[in-house]
């Protein structure tokens, strides 16, 4: 383990080699845009959010799977950057219905947050309005595909830390969508232990515990960072 | 048919609203109608939707009367889940919703009625709203904008925002109430109870020089709906139905709001999209009642507050039986106001508000359930299907402004007859078509309220139909 030293924002930050951009950044305080991204949960560099430019690169570098390396420099704030990551999000809201005013997490929502940040404050491209539903068939729980935005932290989740597979994605395209076991309605999946912890890592209002109303979600990640300490550093505590 | 297509300009309920006048060959006005948009929307998009979001939803069918609708609909999720609402969280939705009729009524008297009634139905109308009663009436109008405060103070505290709360859920609300909200709604009934007495003062003085409006302006025999307590007093948030006729008999009490659809029937007529219900026993259109501020009063037998009570007595002696001219909406609206206040004071001292259960938690155990109560504007019903995963089925709604239909129809076409001259209209005459509506206050003005117009179209019709003087107002 050797230790890297590298520039983030003008920033002069270290970090230790295997480490990715986007934890070295966070942990010296510059906060780096995410969505698929949850500390705790093997990276898929998926949804782009994190793009980062590269002193040397062509190319736009998503933080979340780079790993840093000595002498790097890193911008993770520029016009184009806050252009591609709002045309993200303006993806993400005209392709599914979210309807943030009555929505179980409206103002505790990653996504809303990101709009927020962005300073999104009105969506350029057509809404789609897919005809989705939602799954309510689990005691517990509810899925609400429209508001899904396919990040994968719920299979990623259940296959990775409580093991049960019962995720999965199903088809491609604007047609993907979360199915639970071979789609099957949730509540009647044979693999689901009804733990909970896909409903607590999602980013939106897609997964959610049935009974809450309006604004009345709020999801605990602290449950994660538990598991993860316990795991790596055989630390049990929160 | 050509009166069809100008409805379709308009896209939701606080959107404008449209009368058609008929003329007969001999030049008379032979009927109005008037056309407006319903939530018709609402009932079929919720479909699909989880029903713990529906009071959520529902808030936002209207920006004047949000709680409600969210009311009503808690109480259909009440019912789902099969509970009884712990004391505490019946209080809060108490107190909520008399402060809604109460800040809803203010808007409706203060900022739109008051300037016909102070001012003069034929004074300049561009003098003729808030703004001008402002310049001649200051201290009037500020009482006025500060009582309407004042009620959606109430609901801020509580409810945790002006408009559109969604504290109220199925089972009942989201977190308690504390000593502060109380202290500061307590300290606020001094004023607000002084400034509706004057109001109501003063709209008592000024009554007598409207003879010819309160005779005019939809006066006509109809039956009354209301919500009453097991005693017969006016009661907002939970009771039973009573309807009365216009000789003041009662025709049918105790009868459950759960069960509404058994006795009330809902007709559609292809120039409106309002629905228009009627009391079953009695057919359409035989049926036609009013709902609302003054069917409430009819049908009470009293209010159960002292000082509203004095009132309504008073009020009742305005006519042997029933009090029917719609006219007199505006002063039943002031003696509710005065009456909710009252109840606000009590609710302050009530114990049981500042409860710590404010929640009584299950999973869903039923597949149907109605919620009612009364808003502003009359006794608002939701009644909906789920199916065993708790997804909407079917939603009906019947709104208070849709069940008056029938009646503000009737005084339109009384108001045109006697004050609309055909060959020579003039503003003031409209004016009192559109007074004759804003009786009634129905909903559809909400958006456009505070300027104290509504937009308006009338159009004037020959007998083929074809449109002889157009006029517009509003946005
Ligand atoms: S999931 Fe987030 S963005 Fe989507 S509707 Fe809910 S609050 Fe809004
Ligand atoms: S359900 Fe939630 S966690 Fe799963 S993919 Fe959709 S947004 Fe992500
Ligand atoms: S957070 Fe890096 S790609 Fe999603």
């Amino acid at each position: 383990m050797s230790v890297v030293t590298l520039e983030i924002d003008g920033k002069v930050c270290t970090g230790v080699s295997g480490e990715t951009v986007f934890d070295v950044a966070w942990n010296n305080g510059v906060k780096i845009p995410r969505l698929c991204h949850i500390g705790g949960l093997p990276n898929i560099g998926a949804c782009r959010l994190c793009l980062v430019e590269v002193e040397g690169q062509k190319k736009l570098l998503p933080a979340c799977i780079t790993p840093v390396q000595e002498g790097m420099v890193v911008r993770t704030w520029s016009e184009k950057l806050i252009a591609h990551r709002r045309l993200i999000v303006e993806l993400l809201f005209a392709e599914r219905n979210h309807v943030c005013s009555v929505c179980v997490v409206n103002r505790n929502c990653e996504l809303q947050d990101l709009a927020v940040e962005l300073g999104l404050d009105h969506i350029r491209l057509r809404y789609q309005f897919p005809k989705l539903v939602a799954d309510t068939s689990h005691e517990r729980f509810g899925l609400d595909h429209n508001r899904c935005v396919l990040c994968t932290r719920c299979v990623r989740v259940c296959d990775e830390v409580e093991g049960a597979h019962t995720w999965d994605v199903s088809r491609r395209g604007a047609l993907s969508q979360i199915i639970a076991d071979l789609g099957e309605p949730w509540g009647e999946s044979d693999t689901c232990t009804s733990c909970g912890k896909c409903v607590q890592v999602c980013p939106t209002g897609a997964l959610f515990e049935k009974g809450k109303a309006v604004s009345e979600m709020r999801k605990d990640r602290g449950f994660l960072k538990y598991i993860v300490t316990a795991r790596e550093k055989g630390q049990w505590i929160r | 048919m050509a009166e069809r297509i100008l409805i379709n300009t308009v896209t939701r309920v606080e959107g404008h609203a449209k009368v058609s006048i008929y003329v007969d060959d001999a030049g008379e006005v032979s009927s109005a109608q008037f056309h407006v948009v319903e939530f018709r929307g609402f009932e079929k998009f919720v479909e699909g939707r989880p029903f713990h979001e529906m009071p959520g939803l529902m808030s936002r069918i209207c920006g004047i009367c949000p709680v409600s609708h969210v009311l009503a609909s808690s109480k259909a999720g009440d019912r789902l889940l099969g509970v009884e609402v712990p004391p505490a969280a019946v209080k809060q939705r108490r107190l909520v919703n008399l402060a809604q009729i109460l800040q809803s009524h203010a808007l409706s008297f203060f900022h739109l009625s008051s300037p016909d009634l102070l001012l003069g139905f034929d004074s300049d109308p561009a003098r003729r709203n808030i703004f001008g009663l402002i310049d001649c009436e200051a201290d009037f109008a500020r009482r006025g904008i500060r009582v309407r405060k004042f009620g959606q103070r109430i609901i801020e505290l509580v409810g945790g925002r002006k408009i559109h709360p969604s504290w109220s859920t199925p089972g009942g609300v989201q977190t308690r109430m504390g000593a502060e909200a109380r202290d500061e709604i307590a300290a606020g009934v001094p004023e607000a109870l002084e400034s509706v007495k004057l109001a109501l003062d003063r709209l008592k003085s000024v009554l007598d020089s409207f003879p010819v409006e309160i005779e005019h302006l939809g006066n006509f025999p109809s039956l009354f709906l209301g919500m009453v307590s097991p005693r017969g007093e006016v009661e907002f948030y939970d009771g039973v139905i009573r309807i009365g006729d216009a000789e003041g008999n009662i025709v049918a009490d105790g009868l459950d709001p759960l069960r509404y659809y058994t006795y009330l029937g809902e007709a559609s007529e292809e120039w409106s999209y309002m629905k228009f219900p009627f009391y079953k026993p009695l057919g359409y259109p035989g049926g036609m009642y009013r709902v609302g501020p003054l069917a409430r009063l009819n049908v009470a037998a009293s209010t159960g507050t002292p000082l509203a009570d004095r009132e309504l007595r008073e009020f009742k002696q305005r006519s042997r039986g029933a009090v029917c001219q719609s006219f007199h909406y505006h002063l039943a609206r002031l003696i509710e106001m005065l009456h909710c206040v009252e109840r606000i004071e009590e609710l302050m001292v009530d114990r049981e508000l500042m409860g710590k259960r404010v929640r009584a938690r299950a999973g869903q155990n039923q597949n149907e359930g109605v919620g009612a109560c009364e808003a502003p504007r009359g006794t608002l019903f939701h009644h909906y299907v789920v199916d065993d995963d708790g997804v909407m089925q079917k939603v009906n709604l019947l709104i208070a402004t849709g069940q008056n239909n029938l009646a503000i129809n009737r005084a339109v076409t009384q108001a045109a007859q006697r004050f609309v001259r055909p060959e020579a209209i003039q503003e003031g005459m409209l004016n009192r078509v559109e007074a004759a509506i804003r009786c009634f206050d129905p909903c559809l003005s909400c958006s456009t309220h505070a300027l104290g117009q509504m937009p308006l179209e009338i159009d004037v019709r020959n007998s083929r139909g074809e449109v002889v003087n157009r006029y517009r107002r509003g946005r």
